[in-house]
């Protein structure tokens, strides 16, 4: 089990659990406010995108290539962030907190 | 056995040059071909504007053919999120259940009915009929309403002879005239009645404007929707492994449209116009000319996508552009994506084999490119799954 902290676009914070699957699919299931996951997790939309905290992105780990370019064209990009769809869920993210990044 | 194939038809000039050339009405058109090139036009709309002369941004060119600015799609930031933040909640209300329920009943009741006949032409007895009966539920008014949209044929803007044609194009102008006159006397739950009750960047919309919104769900939802059902029929005639394998796996059908979507490209290119001089590609392009954001080239860059040219459903990591990217990126994707998944797990849960009896292809005519976007007729015969 890994427990995830989302702060949603709300500014309201939620811990959530699962032990597979993507960050996004948690995210939508939970209706975490500003995480859509239009394209299924694909890596099409960037309706997923949050920011890593700093302290955390050990854990997480970079984007590959594919997903930094998307990220590049997003007027929110900072060094923290990650299309959550393309984060699965292990005991590693375990206390991760995931920020929604603004529209 | 290849009549479903969708060649790549810009594969030579994209490795080449990046771009292509078409003309078109003395107002010739530079096609950017690579994906990242698209995505990086896509996301400059200060540079490449789509709040050109109504009708520019089209290839065809429509500026002879109406003077309405569709709206969102012909304005650009910072009014564009205004219209968008208004009507944005109303197009993803295909993520309710009950709508979710209606789709279905209109595929079902579509399938069952072509499970039925000796042969199906299905651009026009199954496409066409399923794109007009879901816009109901999209815009919320009384299903009766789509017979008379099936009874415009195929094809709004054009007839057989030429791409654009003003007088066929009037009667939907002058039907939705009619319509937002008659919500107005008496206001229902439609989208006509939310927009005229509601106000943007501050103002009531005018009846040109709710023209300019109610013109573009009917256009831009047509004939890409009619695209992306035939070849998907097509597709899956052709591959009923591919029907068995989403039987056994239902979980895998949003994944499988996104692939569908990347691989057919229903709308295959959209134009903009460029504000200054500037370049693509190292090809310079000066102020007031226009470029197009090729999304079915982009969608094959083998630079990004492993067998670009191959169907692969269950594809994990896909990139595309086939609802477009960044400001204007396609309001009707939520609607277009719920009634794809429920189609194909539809056709999964019911037909057995899927077999074509004859075709005649839509290839489109882009200058140096000839694409392929799907059919002008496609006869089908459906033989249902026993078990
Ligand atoms: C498979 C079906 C569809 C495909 C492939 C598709 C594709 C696209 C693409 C590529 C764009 C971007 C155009 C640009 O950047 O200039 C777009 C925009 C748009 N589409 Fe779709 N579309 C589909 C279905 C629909 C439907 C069903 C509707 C509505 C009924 C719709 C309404 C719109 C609108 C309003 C825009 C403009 C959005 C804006 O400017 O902000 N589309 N579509
Ligand atoms: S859900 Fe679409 S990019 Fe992550």
């Amino acid at each position: 089990m890994a427990k995830i902290t989302f702060i949603d676009s709300n500014k309201i914070e939620i811990t959530v659990e699962a032990d597979s699957g993507s960050v996004m699919e948690l995210a939508v299931q939970n209706g975490i406010s500003g995480i859509d996951g239009d394209c299924g997790g694909v890596c099409s939309c960037a309706t997923c995108h949050v920011h890593v905290a700093a302290e955390d992105m050990d854990k997480v780990g970079a984007a590959n290539e594919i997903e930094q370019d998307m990220l590049e064209l997003d007027d929110n990009v900072n060094e923290f962030s990650r299309l959550c769809c393309q984060i699965q869920i292990s005991e590693q993210l375990d206390g991760v907190t995931l920020t929604v990044a603004a529209e | 056995m290849e009549n479903s194939v969708l060649p790549d038809s810009f594969k030579q000039a994209r490795e080449s040059k990046g771009i292509g050339k078409v003309e078109d009405q003395n107002d010739p058109v530079t096609m950017v071909l690579g994906l990242k090139d698209v995505r990086k036009c896509a996301h400059n709309w200060k540079t490449f504007q789509s709040g050109a002369k109504p009708g520019r941004i089209v290839i065809p060119s429509e500026v002879n053919i109406r003077e309405t600015r569709q709206i969102p799609f012909e304005v650009d930031p910072p009014a564009h999120k205004g219209f968008r933040d208004l009507i944005d909640p109303w197009f993803k209300r295909p993520l309710e259940s009950d709508y979710q329920a209606q789709l279905k009943s209109i595929i079902d009741d579509i399938i069952d009915h072509s499970l039925q006949q000796d042969s199906v032409e299905v651009v026009g007895e199954f496409a066409l009929k399923l794109q007009s009966r879901a816009l109901t539920v999209l815009l919320n008014i009384p299903y009766e309403e789509s017979e008379l949209w099936i009874g415009w044929g195929k094809h709004v803007f054009r007839s057989e002879d030429t791409d654009l044609d003003g007088d066929k194009a009037a009667i939907l102008y002058d039907y939705i005239d009619a319509q937002i006159d008659k919500t107005a006397a008496n206001l229902d739950q439609s989208l006509y009645a939310l927009l005229l009750n509601s106000e943007v960047n501050g103002k009531k919309l005018s009846k040109e404007e709710i023209k300019g919104v109610m013109i573009l769900t009917f256009a831009g939802g047509r004939d890409t929707i009619i695209n992306a059902v035939t070849n998907s029929i097509a597709y899956f005639s052709e591959h009923p492994e591919s029907l068995t394998q989403l039987a056994e796996n239902p979980d895998m059908s949003s994944i499988a449209v996104e692939e569908l979507i990347r691989y057919f490209s229903p709308l295959t290119h959209m134009g903009r116009v460029a504000t200054e001089d500037t370049q693509v590609c190292e090809h310079a392009v000066k102020a007031d000319t226009r470029i197009s954001l090729c999304w079915a080239s982009a969608n094959r860059d083998e630079r990004v996508f492993e067998n670009p040219n191959e169907v692969v459903l269950d594809r994990k990591v896909n990139p595309h552009v086939g609802f477009g990217f960044g400001t204007h990126n396609c309001l009707g994707a939520t609607h277009a994506r719920q009634l794809l998944n429920i189609l194909i797990t539809s056709l999964a849960e019911k037909v057995s084999t899927m077999e074509i009896q004859s075709q005649q292809d839509n290839v489109e005519d882009w200058g140096e490119f000839q694409r392929k976007v799907g059919y002008d007729s496609l006869n089908v015969k459906f033989t249902a799954r026993k078990y």
